[in-house]
């Protein structure tokens, strides 16, 4: 029963990350609009803007 | 004189060179819209962020500081095929976004404890039964602690504060219970811990907050996006003013920016956005929206203007006056903060539920304790069992019941064209008996129409609504609008007071009073037919044609009015118009009880003898003067085109033209309240079951993980029923 030191902590950082994830992805506000984010998955990409070419 | 848009009031400074602003937008309703629209705008150079946001139909733009005007934005929308137009955030929304968002991160908070918590219980339960060792068993629970604890003090803020707020007011609503379950069952399962017992709640009383945030956060969600459309819809309504800037100098401004003491230009045809006093000029104006009576009334120095009317044929100057300065507005908002605080009296079904519930709950666990005392149990085994009672009986169910039912059944009515400004409306709409129906712009449609138009050649209306087009008068707008004419003719001269005339292959054609076109005899043939009409005369050459013009009623008020009547509802019209054009509007409809001429404090005195009469009335209007009889009412609902305090007052809005979501909202809240009412019953049932088993002391944490969820499961799925309203009647 020893493993249970490492794997309780594990199975409990585990979901602290999960949770931690949720709330940035709150945060960065990726909830704010649902509805275009379940077409954004499925658009073409945009159109990479057009830049100088980087001197070699 | 060609007015400058200036919408700087809008634009946000973002620090750092750039500039924000926000836009609504019309009809963006798919994925194709939305890269049209980003792609469209970022390609304007200097445009650093163009980031459409579906749900709200609104777009986000940023730009670099200075380089960009942002009624540009605008025109660009409208090229790729979008109306748009600044936005900015009401506090209302802004408050309810953030409480959105903080019952989201409960919501988050609370599941992250439900799922480890219950990794840690499952152990536990089948341990118990086979052969764990007790100190695993004090591990496990302590750890369990280690979750649950912060957790429920940080996801249960929303209810420990609401259930604070209602004490501290002599109050009780669903929420003190609540907090009172969650936090005995916390305690006791700590002290049970240090006493190395078999049985600890923690697991319960963290999943009783995770069923109850995912009920507030679906209402919270539904009422967020039920304003961020009318937001949306009162932000494209485009409400500008053109102010006076210099001498002869005019820039078109949008209302919000316009303070009191500025100067604005009223033109023909113009609705007034602003309150204020005339200072300059003479006209005709339309007051229907204010006072629902559609005789023009004259506007000339010192007359004071609302925001709703009309002007129809000379320019004023008005000067802005703070608001509910002028003597109607202010004897308005008297009268509607009486009747404002008089409303709050009424007690929501969830309230009323839990004054009975609380009590009960609490008495039984009580009970209990004694009960076992004097049966001879120790106290401690006493007050354990009382707690079980206690956590078995929280009312996730209850808490649930009605959340859950008004979102589905909000859900359903902004479908069906309502919004709703006030969660409890539901209830109230339910029992409604009586209905009390405003004419002006609420029976009516608030546009004029033509109404002879099958009488009139097709091609004689396409080339008036073309000529009608170079006028702003607003029976000449109505010819337009009835014909669908989109070309104007070249050339057009309007003679302010008279009507317009031009040429058109060679022959004069003219459009405007019957006088002017010389057609009196034909004006007056139709007005004796029927004396509630403008007409509107057009000659072409020695040919002549009269148009009658009128507000219409809305397309299917007969078929609304007989299916009212169908449901037991009585019904009639309050209208501060005058006599003889509510008669016509009742005669047409078969309403008998009818009254003209009411003044607000009419209408309220009528709505009170109904209410002691023992009826539950809805006051349906729109005008300013409705705004305190809307108030007053049991119920209230406004048309989309109303007045901005009548809206603002009504308890649901209804969108387009035709009046059947009246109908469709009453057919959603009885079935909406009908649930309710199943599901309170349902929860009271489950805690019949539950509460003998409770009392008895044999309840384990898992008898009592099954019972919550098992409840609040039944509940959630049977409130999902009111997305299907119509055809039920109490």
């Amino acid at each position: 029963m020893e493993v249970l030191v490492i794997l309780v902590p594990l199975a409990l950082g585990l979901g602290l990350v999960g949770l931690l994830g949720f709330l940035w992805s709150l945060k960065s506000g990726q909830y704010d609009d649902l509805e275009g984010a379940a077409w954004r998955a499925i658009a073409d990409d945009e159109p990479v803007r057009e830049k100088p070419a980087p001197e070699r | 004189m060609q007015a400058t848009r200036d919408f700087s009031h809008y634009v946000r400074d973002l620090g750092s060179g750039l500039s924000h602003i926000d836009l609504a937008v019309e009809g963006v309703s798919c994925a194709g819209c939305m890269s049209k629209i980003e792609r469209g705008l970022s390609a304007i150079p200097d445009v650093t962020l163009a980031r459409v946001n579906l749900t709200d139909r609104r777009v986000a733009l940023e730009w670099k500081q200075g380089a960009l005007d942002p009624a540009g934005f605008i025109d660009r929308l409208a090229e790729l095929g979008y109306r748009a137009y600044p936005f900015e955030t009401v506090r209302a929304e802004a408050v309810e976004a953030d409480n959105s968002r903080f019952l989201l991160r409960c919501l988050g908070v609370a599941a992250f404890a439900t799922m480890n918590v219950m990794m840690l219980s499952i152990p536990v339960w089948s341990g118990n039964a086979g052969d764990m060792i007790p100190e695993q068993r004090d591990f496990f629970h302590w750890l369990s602690a280690l979750i649950a604890l912060p957790a429920a003090a940080y996801a249960g803020q929303p209810f420990f504060r609401s259930a604070f707020r209602a004490l501290r007011t002599r109050n009780v609503n669903m929420d003190v219970p609540i907090s009172i379950g969650v936090a005995l069952a916390l305690a006791m399962s700590v002290v049970e811990t240090l006493r190395h017992a078999e049985h600890t709640y923690f697991d319960a009383a963290i999943m009783l907050l995770t069923f109850l945030l995912v009920g507030r956060y679906l209402d919270q969600s539904m009422r967020l996006k039920t304003r961020a459309f009318a937001g949306n819809l009162a932000a494209l309504k485009a409400e500008t003013a053109t102010r006076l800037v210099g001498v002869g100098e005019i820039c078109e401004v949008p209302v919000a920016a316009i303070q009191p003491g500025d100067i604005v230009l009223l033109r023909p045809g113009e609705r007034c956005a602003v309150d204020g006093t005339v200072i300059e000029g003479r006209s005709e104006i339309d007051q229907s929206l204010i006072t629902g009576e559609t005789l023009y009334a004259t506007a000339e120095h010192g007359t004071a203007v609302y925001a709703g009317s009309l002007n129809i044929s000379g320019t004023l100057r008005v000067r802005v006056s703070a608001a509910s300065e002028g003597t109607l507005l202010a004897e308005i908002t008297r009268l509607l903060d009486n009747a404002l605080q008089a409303r709050s009296r009424y007690v929501r079904l969830a309230d009323r539920a839990s004054r009975l519930y609380a009590p009960v709950v609490h008495a039984t666990a009580l009970l209990t304790i004694i009960g076992w005392a004097l049966m001879g149990a120790t106290w401690h085994d006493a007050i354990v069992t009382g707690i079980a009672v206690l956590i078995i009986t929280c009312p996730c169910a209850l808490g649930l019941a009605i959340p859950t039912v008004q979102t589905v059944a909000s859900g359903a009515m902004f479908r069906a064209g309502v919004l709703l400004n006030s969660g409890d409306s539901i209830e109230r709409l339910a029992e409604v008996d009586h209905i009390i129906f405003d004419k002006t712009g609420t029976l009516t449609l608030p546009e004029l129409d033509v109404v002879n138009s099958a009488s009139v050649p097709k091609d004689v209306f396409d080339l008036a609504g073309r000529l009608a087009l170079a006028s702003h008068h607003p029976v000449a707008a109505a010819v337009a609008r009835a014909s669908n004419a989109k070309s104007p003719l070249a050339g057009i001269v309007e003679l302010p007071g008279q009507g317009v005339r031009g040429l058109v292959d060679g022959e004069e054609v003219r459009l405007g009073r019957p006088s002017f076109c010389g057609a009196d005899e034909l004006a007056n043939e139709i007005l004796s037919l029927d004396p509630e009409v403008s007409v509107v005369a057009f000659r072409r050459g020695a040919a002549c044609h009269v148009f009658a013009v009128r507000q219409r009623v809305r397309p299917d008020a007969q078929t609304v009015v007989s299916s009212l009547r169908a449901r037991g509802i009585a019904i009639e019209i309050l209208s501060g118009d005058r006599e003889s054009a509510v008669r016509s509007a009742a005669e047409m409809l078969g309403i008998n009880e009818w009254r003209a001429g009411v003044t607000p404090a009419d209408k309220i005195a009528r709505i009170e003898d109904l209410k002691r009469l023992g009826f539950k009335v809805m006051m349906v209007g729109d005008g300013l003067n409705d705004a305190p009889a809307l108030a007053a009412a049991h119920v209230s609902m406004s048309p989309i085109s109303a007045a901005h305090l009548s809206q603002a007052t009504a308890d649901l809005v209804f969108l387009g033209k035709p009046l059947a979501p009246v109908v469709a909202a009453i057919d959603f809240s009885c079935k909406a309240l009908h649930l309710m009412r199943q599901n309170l019953w349902l929860a009271v049932g489950y805690n019949l079951l539950a509460v003998p088993i409770a009392v008895s002391g044999v309840v384990t944490p898992l008898i009592a993980a099954a019972a919550m969820s098992g409840s609040s499961l039944l509940v959630m799925l049977n409130a999902l029923r009111a997305r299907r309203g119509a055809h039920w009647r109490r």
